[in-house]
């Protein structure tokens, strides 16, 4: 293989493996600026991915797929969001809880479609002209599917509304301090649920890309720990849309690598490198902070009651 | 129509044991009425499913004896995560870290060339010590660089995953078992006894018992216990006591570690006789530990009652699945379920609810 096809496949493979990680820390980095930590992102996507193939291999549309996924993932989110926001729960144990549901529930229920190829998968898309911009144009514009493309134009909406609009300052306001947030007529609860929804609809998206585009088929526990890449990705990217796509990137292009290695190393090392790649990114990030928060929203993890602090 | 008008809460005192006992027994019976409806769109009445479950698990002596062997594992790791939890370390790598103790175990069993008399303890101390290490990591991560536990401690539970079958697909591949990743079997003298009849490998029940005994001691009777609390309750105020949270982490993690690295001797030395696929040595102990630790309230004397409630699950899981022909994946819905009522049911113990309907 000559290098320039090389750097092709590997750019190409990286774009496509980085897409569900950069829904998930995006819908992460949401839920957790409003102070709510998802541990449920493994569960919320793995129900996306198992509804969205259901969905789009008996209706034939994949689309269809997707949408279900995020009403899926929404939903599941909205149990968490009860639990901690309206119960006040400890998140840790909530999330851990939901992941849980989420690995059994699809388990149970994708029993007898293990096995089945989809037979319409998400189309890849291929832009006339711009595909034959070389190296760029067949890693950007040639073999991906809309929703990579979709997910890019996400960043910068999402970063803009989180730190140019008035709703980016009420949440991250409610992350930081909700008694302040309350005191100024903010309904905290509400901001809350809205970005924990935010979450869960963006993991379970990220699922349901996993099951129609990536590998368009169902295999139980597919997503095998992506969920829990996720969320260090999104202490990584400093809770920040941009530094999101830059570590979910980074961190598909570094997976992709890794398999690379094959001759050399044996298949079931280079499968954990992932994880021990995780653990040495924010060890990395941690090393390069004085501060010992890298961040995070203050409120994070804290349940919030009206004159309770 | 009525309709929920207003839904306030106030927080109440300390809850008293009866109220916790009662609630944690109410979240169990929400569960598994909600997983009721699971057993209805299999068509399979509810009412017989837990008749089997109850009846397989604890009706039959064979079914009583699996419930315990079930529970020797949830025992050891659950006692170990009720400390750690007390210090608010969220030791989420009890699976990793049972897995790194069966590693230490095989390791032994085949390479050591101990003697007989010396191998089971050489064992279970390797095993104690490979748990406790791969627990140390994510608590030095934390206690130096601040890193989340939750993470760094799942990370470590994929990595020790990958190391099995590495293992047992390459360089500890057995001689005998051609074309299947296992080790070979263990000599004789690396296997536990088991109590007659059954396969209760009972030194590891006696380990886990004699632990939780004086796990409870350490937390309720000792200077080091009441750090622990405080630590976990107000970091400020440990700081203040001048008691060290980098001590007190790695305290924790080392005992949470390795009791999850004795529960791996365990399952290799008293169930298996080799290393083999995570998924065949774990079967998710360690995740479903948390549940046993939280539902026990961190009491590690508890943990005893607790792990065998979910032995009774596991080894009911175990008969759904082969008389009824359900996945055993339920279980995880179940005890998804079953953690999910629990924090739900804390607000209860913790709160006042109250509720006020309007007419319409």
């Amino acid at each position: 293989m000559g290098w320039e096809s090389w750097i092709i496949a590997t750019l190409s493979r990286t774009l496509a493996y980085g897409t569900p990680l950069l829904l998930g820390t995006l819908g992460e980095i949401y839920a957790e600026r409003s102070g709510v930590l998802n541990l449920g992102v493994e569960g919320m996507m793995i129900m996306g991915a198992y509804s969205a193939f259901a969905t789009a291999f008996t209706t034939g549309n994949p689309w269809l797929g997707i949408l279900v996924a995020a009403l899926v993932g929404g939903a599941f989110s909205l149990v968490h969001a009860f639990a901690t926001i309206t119960l006040k729960a400890n998140q840790v144990v909530s999330g851990l809880s939901l992941t849980m549901l989420g690995l059994g529930l699809s388990g149970v229920l994708g029993r007898g479609w293990e096995g089945k190829p989809l037979p319409v998968p998400l189309g890849e898309i291929t832009v006339p002209g711009l595909s034959s911009i070389p190296v760029l144009g067949p890693v950007l514009f040639q073999g991906q599917n809309l929703l990579v493309y979709l997910t890019l134009l996400l960043v910068p909406l999402l970063w803009f509304i989180l730190y140019r609009t008035r709703t980016g300052i009420t949440i991250r306001s409610v992350g930081e301090n909700p008694g302040t947030a309350d005191s100024l007529g903010v309904n905290v609860a509400r901001v809350r649920y809205l970005c924990v929804l935010v979450g869960g609809m963006l993991a379970g998206v990220a699922g349901g890309y996993l099951s129609v585009a990536y590998r368009p088929s169902w295999t139980e526990g597919m997503t095998a720990g992506m969920g829990w890449i996720v969320i260090a990705l999104t202490i990584f990217a400093f809770w920040n849309p941009v530094m999101g796509l830059v570590g979910a990137y980074l961190f598909a292009a570094l997976y992709h690598l890794s398999f690379r290695l094959q001759p050399w190393v044996a298949p079931e090392l280079l499968r954990a490198m992932p994880y021990a790649f995780a653990i040495l990114a924010l060890v990395l990030v941690a090393r390069g902070t004085l501060h010992k928060r890298m961040g995070a929203p203050a409120a994070l993890g804290v349940p919030y009651t009206r004159g309770e602090e | 129509m009525k309709g929920l008008d207003s839904f306030r809460v106030e927080r109440r005192p300390d809850p008293s044991g009866g109220v916790v006992v009662l609630v944690s027994l109410l979240a169990i019976v929400a569960a598994l009425a909600v997983a009721a409806g699971l057993f209805k769109a299999y068509g399979v009445s509810p009412v017989r499913a837990y008749q089997l479950i109850v009846h397989g698990a604890l009706g039959t002596p064979l079914g009583l004896t699996e419930t315990v062997r079930r529970a020797i594992p949830l025992l050891l790791c659950g006692v170990g995560l009720t400390i750690a939890f007390r210090a608010v370390f969220w030791n989420i790598g009890a699976e990793g870290q049972l897995l790194l103790g069966a590693i230490a175990a095989a390791g032994v069993a085949l390479f050591s060339g101990l003697p007989d008399s010396l191998l089971i303890p050489a064992m279970f101390l390797a095993g104690f010590l490979a748990g406790a290490a791969w627990g140390l990591v994510p608590a030095i991560l934390k206690a130096k660089l601040g890193l989340n536990d939750v993470i760094t401690t799942l990370m470590m539970n994929y990595v020790a995953m990958y190391l099995v079958e590495w293992l047992i697909h390459g360089p500890w591949k057995g001689t005998q078992m051609r074309g299947f990743a296992y080790t070979d079997k263990f000599p004789d003298a690396a296997r536990l006894p088991l109590i007659p009849l059954t396969r209760i490998h009972w030194p590891t029940l006696a380990i886990g018992l004699a632990l939780a005994l004086l796990a409870y001691i350490l937390v309720t009777r000792t200077r080091q216990g009441f750090e622990i609390r405080v630590v976990g309750e107000n970091s400020e105020a440990a700081r203040f006591a001048g008691i060290s949270h980098v001590k007190t982490i790695l305290l924790v993690m080392l005992i949470s570690g390795g009791l999850a690295g004795l529960a791996g001797v365990g399952e290799v030395a008293g169930v298996h006789g080799m290393l083999r696929s995570s998924a065949q040595i774990s079967m998710g102990y360690g995740y479903t530990a948390i549940i046993v630790a939280w539902l026990a309230r961190r009491n590690p004397l508890a943990v005893i009652l607790t792990s065998l409630l979910f032995g009774v699950i596991m080894a009911g899981g175990d008969v759904i699945k082969s008389s009824l022909g359900l996945p055993f994946q339920l279980i995880n819905v179940f005890n998804g379920l079953i953690l999910f009522f629990l924090i739900g049911s804390e607000m209860l113990m913790r709160y006042r609810v109250s509720f006020s309907w309007r007419r319409r």
